[in-house]
């Protein structure tokens, strides 16, 4: 890194009018480098320490005016969370939505990729961008439009059942399928962009592997098994971690399809943490929530890189 | 890092690839048997995944009537407009457009001045304290938004900054990802470049301005666009920090109204629906082609 370069010049050597040159750069560079960092450090970085510091506290609404008043609590909000059957709920439905939600995102994305890149060879640039409408709009208004989909009475979904003559469920009312209509949601919204990282994969394999194994007489699915499935293993580790970090964030779904009902069988960990310190004020024990989350997040990460990298 | 969606993409992949997956010279009866029914199926997916958008648009222009009609209507029977004359007129959604509009140009702008900014100074400065920067930077990357909420919040409040157009951009103005972006894309800028100018006597800024910045063209117009998108469908925090309805942004309104007295008026919330998504397809739509001639004539990798 070219740091490193900086500091090996920077020897003892230098003559009084580099040492004035490498000055005036180094306080350019902490000028530009400045209204990022502002920025940055009091909106981000601060926070982010605060909320370490608030999750040993009992901070709650009457402390808002002067934080330096909350109660040092030391690791009690830690402990009731796991005493909290309310918390305990929304670790299961987040955990339950990350496993089923995370491999069928991966398993459809490599699926639509390897199709598109193998399987056709026009269209794909309509294909592409068609499946990847939904990543980039609005996930509020992709919850009101399943909501609507999901209606028991005039949504579309039932409106099919309809037509063969079957009342449908109350699909967002009913305690077992609400949760699953979430993951399919969470796919179908995911997935295209799972398929593009998985196509710029598909990108770096050598085409001479194919031909070679053509030759050896493989047919597609051995082609698979045996080129494109190991040749992708970084792209899966990746795109494992990044789905996982963002499915462990669960909110706007259940916020507007469910409020976290029926029986708080949507009711995710984000949800929880935002009705404690938003609603409820707990500020202290949604901060030791949140970090609880973070740390399962960093844990799941290397673990998910130790165990993937160990298979290669 | 942009917001809260379950899944955010710390880079919309589409919008980095390379423009088409090259064409592999296969031999000719590999490709005629199984692409009919590859076809077929990412036919099927497709219509699976537009659907949604094409029912959306369709409710919007159906009276009340027919949006409870059993079996429900793919086609509008009777076209109406009364649900966006509605919201326009009787809601209050021009308000919430135009601040969904202030806080993502104000996003987009600051990210674009002060990523670009640190980006030149971390890819072709050398200063004391560089390192740490930069791995500060990359440590909050995995830090999921629900953690620094709460104390931001009880920041916001002590700046007196809740409610306000400052307090829903701030949080964002300065965003991890934009810092990798741009010096990535300056580290390949060539020295030699940079060189010639100092020769010449022009100042650090004056080198920025007239040497550097032209050149940014594609990472700057990638990194807008990011930016655009993740701002105008942030939702966690302006629903935190707006707390009365004139500040309310598009994602904040059509949620609120979809929990709230209308949660069962659907042709309001297709209708709200459709404003909401309409300029981020339109500004994804459009762009996407401009990015990828962008890339294809920088050079740039994805």
């Amino acid at each position: 890194m070219s740091a490193q370069q900086g500091l090996v010049a920077s020897g003892s050597r230098a003559r009084p009018a580099a040492r004035r040159g490498r000055l005036r750069e180094a306080l350019t560079g902490w000028a530009f480098s400045a209204p990022f960092l502002i920025i940055f450090l009091t909106f981000l970085a601060l926070p982010i320490l605060a909320s370490f510091i608030l999750s040993f506290t009992g901070f709650s609404l009457g402390n808002l005016v002067d934080p330096f008043s909350a109660r040092f609590v030391g690791l009690d909000n830690y402990v009731r969370l796991f005493h909290d059957a309310k918390f305990l709920q929304a670790a299961f439905n987040t955990g339950y939505f990350v496993i089923v939600g995370v491999v069928l995102n991966v398993a459809l994305g490599l699926t639509a990729a390897v199709a598109l890149n193998h399987g056709i060879s026009r269209f794909r640039a309509v294909f592409r961008v068609g499946y990847y409408l939904p990543v980039v709009s609005s996930i509020v208004a992709i919850a009101v439009i399943w909501r609507f989909l999901f209606n028991t009475d005039f949504g579309l979904v039932n409106g099919a059942f309809h037509a063969f003559g079957i009342q449908g469920p109350d699909w967002l009312g009913n305690p077992t399928l609400a949760m699953p209509v979430i993951i399919v949601l969470a796919v179908w919204r995911n997935f295209g962009n799972a398929m593009i990282i998985f196509l710029a994969g598909l990108q770096g394999i050598p085409n001479d592997l194919y031909e070679a194994a053509r030759i050896d007489g493989a047919n597609r699915w051995q082609e698979f098994r045996s080129i494109t499935l190991p040749m992708l293993r970084p792209t899966v580790l990746f795109l494992t971690v990044i789905t996982t970090i963002g499915f462990l964030q669960l909110f706007e779904e259940p916020f507007v399809m469910t409020q976290g009902g029926p029986l708080n069988k949507t009711l995710s960990v984000s949800m929880y943490v935002y009705q404690q310190g938003f609603n409820f004020f707990h500020q202290g024990y949604a901060s030791a929530m949140a970090y609880t989350l973070f740390v399962v997040i960093a844990a799941i990460t290397l673990i998910q890189f130790r165990v993937l990298r160990s298979q290669t | 890092m942009s917001v809260a969606s379950p899944v955010r993409p710390a880079i919309p992949a589409v919008i980095l690839a390379r423009t088409e997956p090259r064409p592999e010279p296969r031999p000719a009866h590999r490709r005629s048997w199984g692409a009919w029914w590859v076809y077929v199926g990412l036919l099927i997916g497709l219509v699976f995944l537009v659907g949604p958008f094409l029912w959306m648009l369709a409710s919007s222009v159906k009276t009340s009537a027919e949006l409870h009609h059993v079996p429900p209507t793919w086609i509008p029977q009777t076209f109406t407009l009364e649900n966006y004359t509605t919201i326009f007129t009787k809601l209050n959604f021009p308000q919430y457009f135009i601040n969904s509009v202030i806080v993502s140009a104000f996003v987009v702008g600051s990210n674009l001045l002060f990523c670009s900014m640190i980006g030149y100074a971390l890819a072709k400065l050398r200063f004391p304290g560089k390192n740490a920067i930069f791995l500060v930077v990359l440590a909050t990357l995995m830090v999921p938004q629900t953690v620094y909420l709460v104390p931001l919040f009880v920041l916001m409040s002590n700046l007196g900054l809740v409610n306000s157009y400052a307090g829903m951009i701030l949080p964002f103005a300065a965003q991890a990802l934009g810092v990798f972006l741009m010096r990535q894309y300056i580290l390949s800028l060539p020295d030699e470049l940079l060189e010639a100018a100092r020769m010449d006597g022009a100042g650090e800024f004056t080198i920025f301005r007239r040497v550097v910045l032209p050149l940014l063209g594609a990472p700057l117009a990638t990194l807008g666009i990011l930016m655009f998108l993740g701002s105008w469908n942030n939702f966690l925090w302006p629903l935190i920090i707006a707390t009365s309805d004139h500040m309310y942004t598009l994602p904040v309104a059509v949620a609120t109204f979809s929990i709230g007295q209308n949660a069962v008026d659907y042709g309001l919330l297709m209708a709200g629906s459709v404003v909401l998504i309409a300029p981020v397809l339109t500004v994804f739509l459009l762009l996407q082609r401009f990015v990828q001639q962008g890339i294809a004539t920088t050079g740039l990798k994805g």
